[in-house]
Formats: structure tokens, sequence, C-alpha cells
């Protein structure tokens, strides 16, 4: 490798990385300091463990959620938990309507690296009839002027699942 | 707290690594202490919030190790955005147990070794990996989700509660939300041009703000904290000892820890606890805390409150150093921290209560200098470097504690006149852990 570019704006560090992989960055007070590319990926093992059947029911186009068992409990989660953060109870499986009301939203025009080029996207947070908690979601089919609180919406679910959350959305309901 | 001092927080400081920048922060804080040596400091606490920023596991160890601290005792402490205050209490903690005289507490982040929209990534990570993050994980939208909730609350069903039209009445709500939250940025970032430290000092309006660029509605670039390099540290010792290193020792009085759920969609509606000036009759028909507040923020101020026998935070301290990572969820800590009802936020705001009275904001603040919150600054303007910023916040506390503001900033301006009693506020993802530490002057 030829000895790296010296370059006067940390802005233009990155730029000179992907160019030639390697850069000297010299600040005001010409302090120099050598900085390398360096890529970095990791392939996780990654096991929804005690929330699989929640992503499994996805692909059957279901949202469960779960109840705790404790009858003087009897908290309803929207996001499933497998043990009650109200008295300790175990849960079990319940299934939630496909339909809800939008409880709070944004638009991100920004996001992760790994989602930006999906910007802008909705999430919302939805309320179900029967249920004590909420449940984080997309929503489609709508642009930041269309949504408010308390908002009908009702869910999709994909035709071929991926077996991520991204495999649930929600869109506007049909009146 | 005998000392502490701060690196300049900025954007990327590509000459110097974690380990160079704690060290120029721990050069600084023992500056003409020259009983405080290094022999004097019995161990250690160090913090720093993500391996993904410096790729560099157990990187505390290599900064006990550049310090030159081995062999003392040293623990690495994390607790998301909370992770400096954390380190703060941990500090105080092994003091307050006896087990060291003098506990040297440093904290940095290097956020500048990724790209922004990465270092976002990252800090999404600390969101549930299962159900939130892959939808679109971006901590301004999990924020922009808790103010519009917040907004509805208490603008729609409070101030626009007479609007018949429902989204006519969100819309004018979140507005009016919009219009006061760029107050805050306009208070932090014009106090942040008295401080050498800060990172983004600009004399900017609410024009400016509202017209930053969107980021997730409805919060705007100006509303919200950057990514920063930098270090701080702060030295902590037993009463006895202190005068031997300073006439004018800062005393932690009450120390509070409160957490909530990692994800907001289970967050709970119940009932608010209360401060000891408020009532159950002022919380009847709020679901709390919902996704509007931060009921570890609320749970923090409570047990700090009770440690310093506070009883009324808005006549008992001069001022607070809180987490304004967001300008939305300064207003929020304003009722968590009991300054005024839940509710009252936005109109605290516009009273310019949390204002200093000597800076020309171009607002009508006619109640300033009533409790400055952030007379530093702030996230929003100094910076957010993790592990080091509830350090960083402890320091500036220090400073006007001591009536120093003016040696160490070189300007008095932001200097509060007779501060005897100030309060620190750190605090991670959506409110999932919040510190509290009161300090008031020990001489």
């Amino acid at each position: 490798m030829a000895k790296p570019k010296v370059v006067e704006h940390f802005r233009d560090v990155q730029e000179e990385l992907a160019r030639s992989g390697a850069a000297i960055f010299r600040d005001k007070d010409a302090v120099e300091s050598l900085i390398l590319d360096d890529p970095y990926s990791i392939r996780y093992i990654h096991s929804y463990a005690e929330d699989s059947p929640f992503f499994l029911a996805l692909a059957e186009k279901k949202i469960l959620g779960s109840r705790c068992t404790n009858p003087k409990c009897r908290f309803v989660f929207a996001t499933p938990r497998s043990h009650c953060m109200t008295c300790g109870g175990a849960t079990q499986w319940l299934e939630l309507p496909p339909r809800g009301r939008v409880h709070s939203w944004t638009t991100c025009h920004f996001g992760s690296e790994a989602f930006l080029k999906e910007t802008p996207y909705n999430l919302a947070m939805v309320e179900f009839e029967g249920a004590n908690s909420l449940l984080l979601t997309r929503l489609k089919d709508a642009v930041e002027s269309d949504l408010y609180v308390g908002m009908p919406v009702e869910a999709r679910f994909a035709e071929t699942p991926r077996y991520r959350i991204t495999d649930l959305w929600f869109v506007p309901a049909r009146t | 707290m005998v000392t502490g001092g701060v690196t300049k927080f900025a954007k990327a400081h590509p000459s110097m690594d974690f380990r160079l920048m704690v060290q120029r922060a721990y050069e600084y804080a023992l500056k003409g202490i020259p009983n405080l040596t290094k022999d004097r400091i019995d161990g250690t606490r160090i913090s720093y919030f993500s391996d993904h920023f410096s790729r560099q596991l157990k990187a505390a160890s290599m900064v006990q190790d550049y310090l030159g601290m081995n062999p003392k005792g040293s623990v690495r402490i994390e607790w998301g955005g909370a992770t400096g205050g954390e380190c703060f209490q941990a500090a105080y903690e092994a003091v307050a147990s006896g087990r060291m005289d003098v506990c040297l507490a440093a904290g940095y982040e290097t956020m500048s070794r990724v790209a922004t929209w990465k270092g976002n990534e990252f800090i999404a990570l600390a969101s549930d990996t299962n159900f939130d993050f892959p939808l679109g994980g971006f901590y301004t939208g999990y924020y922009a989700l808790m103010v519009v909730r917040h907004i509805y609350e208490y603008l729609r069903l409070g101030k626009f509660g007479h609007v018949k039209d429902e989204r006519e009445a969100q819309r004018l709500a979140i507005a009016e939300g919009q219009r006061i939250m760029s107050w805050v940025s306009v208070k932090n970032h014009r106090n942040a041009l008295h401080n050498p430290y800060a990172q983004y000092p600009k004399p900017v309006t609410v024009d400016d703000v509202l017209a930053s660029e969107m980021i997730s509605f409805p919060l705007t670039r100006d509303q919200i904290c950057t990514m920063s390099d930098g270090a701080a540290v702060a030295v902590l010792c037993d009463e006895s000892r202190a005068r031997e290193f300073t006439d004018r020792p800062v005393r932690i009085v009450g120390v509070g820890c409160g957490t909530d759920t990692m994800r907001l969609a289970d967050r709970p509606f119940g009932k608010v606890p209360l401060h000891p000036h408020e009532k159950a009759s002022d919380y009847q028909n709020l679901p709390y805390p919902g996704v509007h507040s931060f009921r570890a923020g609320r749970a923090a101020g409570i047990e700090a409150y009770r440690m310093a026998g506070i009883h009324d935070p808005r006549k008992e301290l001069d001022f607070i150093e809180l987490h304004d990572a967001y300008a939305s969820s300064e207003i929020q800590t304003y009722e968590d921290l009991g300054l005024c009802k839940y509710g009252e936020g936005y109109d605290f705001t516009l009273s310019g209560a949390p204002f200093l009275k000597n800076i020309d904001y171009g607002l009508d603040v006619p109640e300033a200098g009533k409790i400055p919150v952030n007379p530093s600054g702030g996230l929003i303007a100094c910076g957010h470097p993790v592990g080091a910023t509830g350090l960083m916040q402890g320091v500036f506390a220090f400073w006007q504690l001591q009536g120093t503001i003016r040696r160490h900033f070189g300007d008095g301006t932001l200097q509060i006149k007779d501060a005897r009693r100030g309060a620190i506020h750190s605090h991670a993802g959506t409110g999932s852990s919040v510190t509290v530490s009161i300090l008031e002057r020990g001489w």
C-alpha cells in the first residue's frame, strides 16, 4: 500500500478510506493520526427462544400476545412475555385481534444505517381491545399527515415469512 | 467530590484514543492539588457504554492500565445512556461503604470511529432485538413516539381540549409542542456559547430550530444531541480527607436510581408515584407512565430527594444539569423531577424558569433564573459521549457549587450566584434506567 494521503478535514476521512483504505488525518495543531478502513461483520446464531411461538405464528397470519395465568392478575401483554412483569406469574399464549388503534406514532426521516434506505417510514404503537400493553409496529400505506392518535389500524402479514417482526405491519383500517 | 476534569467534547478526536482522552481529563483534575497524587487514590470506577464503538472489549482495563492504576481495584460500569451517572454513584458507593477512602470515577466514549448512522444503529441495539430493533430501530424514533403521546396527553387534552375536530386539535397541539421544544434548544445552545467545553454552541432562534432537518417527526436536528468523543473524571473521597485536597469540597447528599421496561410497549398505565409536594388528586385520570413519561426518572428523583431531605425541589435546588438527549426529554424530565406537575412542562418552559437571567435568548422569559436547567448547555449543545456524559454533569455541577465556573470556562456568564445545592440527572434509552444525584457545598 502506498503511503496514505494526508487529509485535513475530518469529514473527508471516510471518503478517503473508501477510496484507498487508509488516510493520515492532520489536525489544526498539525498532529498526524494514521487511520485505516476496517470492516467488521458478525454472523449471529440468533435464537428467539421463549419468544419463538410469536414469530412462528406470524407465518399463520396470527398475532400472539400473552396472558398472565395468575387468576388474581390476568395481565394481557400485546408484546408477549413468558413471565408477567406485574406479579411474576407464568403467562400463556393468547391470539390478539388483527385490528387496533394508534396509541402513538412517528415518521422516521432518518434511521440507523440498516434502515436508512427505507426512510421515510412510520412507526406506531398499537393498542388492542382487551390488552393491557402495546405493540410497536410499522404503519404503511399512510404518510405523516395522515397519522393521528386513535387512528384505527389493521394488521397485514408477509406472504412469504422471513420470521422477523417485519412479517407483521399495520395499515389504516378500511371503514 | 474534591475535583474533576473534562476534555472538550468534539465530533471527533482522531489524535487521541480513549486512554489518552481519560488521561487528559485526569491530568486536568489533579492540576493544582499537590496533595492529590496517584498513591492517594485507592481504586477506580470506569465507564463506557458500548464495546461496539471502540471495538475493544475490556477497554476499561486499558484505561486503568494507561493511568498507571494497577494493581488497585477497578470495575467497569455500563448502564446505557446513564452510564456516566451510574459511574458517579458507583464511586460514591465505594467511598460511602468504607471500601475506599479516595475513588477515581472516569468515563469516556469514542463515537467517531463509525459513521453517524452506524452509530445510531449501535445505540438502537440497546433496544429489544427481537421486537423493536428490526422495525427500524432508531432512538430518535422512540423518543418521537414518546413525545407525540406526551403532546397528546397534555396539549391535545389540555390547552387544545376545546378544539372539536380531533385531527385539527392534534395538529395544533403538535405544532405548539414543536415550538416549545425549540425554546429548550435555544436555551441550551445559547448557554453553551459561554462554555468552552461544548461541542455545538450556537446563537439559534426558535425559527432556526424548527427549520433544521426533520429527523423523526416531530423532532428536528437542533432538538437532538449529537455523537461525540470525550472523557470526564471526578475524584470522590470521604469527608475527613476532603479538606486535604481542597478548601471547597462538594458533598454528595443524595443518590437515586430508577428503572423501567426495556420495551416502550410494555410500560404500564398505573398511578403516579408522588413527590412530597404533590397530591394524589393532582393526577386522578392520568394513566402513568404509559409511553409519555419516565417512571425511572421519577423513582430516581424520589429516592435522591428523600435521602437529601428535599421536600420541594422547586425551592431547594439552585440548578439542575439533566439529560436532554432530546428537547422533548428535557421537558418530560422537568415533570419527573417535580419542577412542575405532570402536564405543566410546556408552560414551565414558557415561563422562563429554567433559563438563565443574564443571557439574551431573544425570548420573553419573565421567570428566568428561578431554577436554571442545563446552564452548561446540556447534551444538546455540549455533546453526548455516553460514558463521559453523566460525569461531565458532575464536574460542571461541582464547579458551579465551588463558584469556579469563571476559572474553568474563562467566562463567568454561566456561574449561578451563590449556588448551594444542585442536581445531576443521567438517563438511559427511553428512560429504562435513570440516576439522580444531589450535590451541595461542603464547606
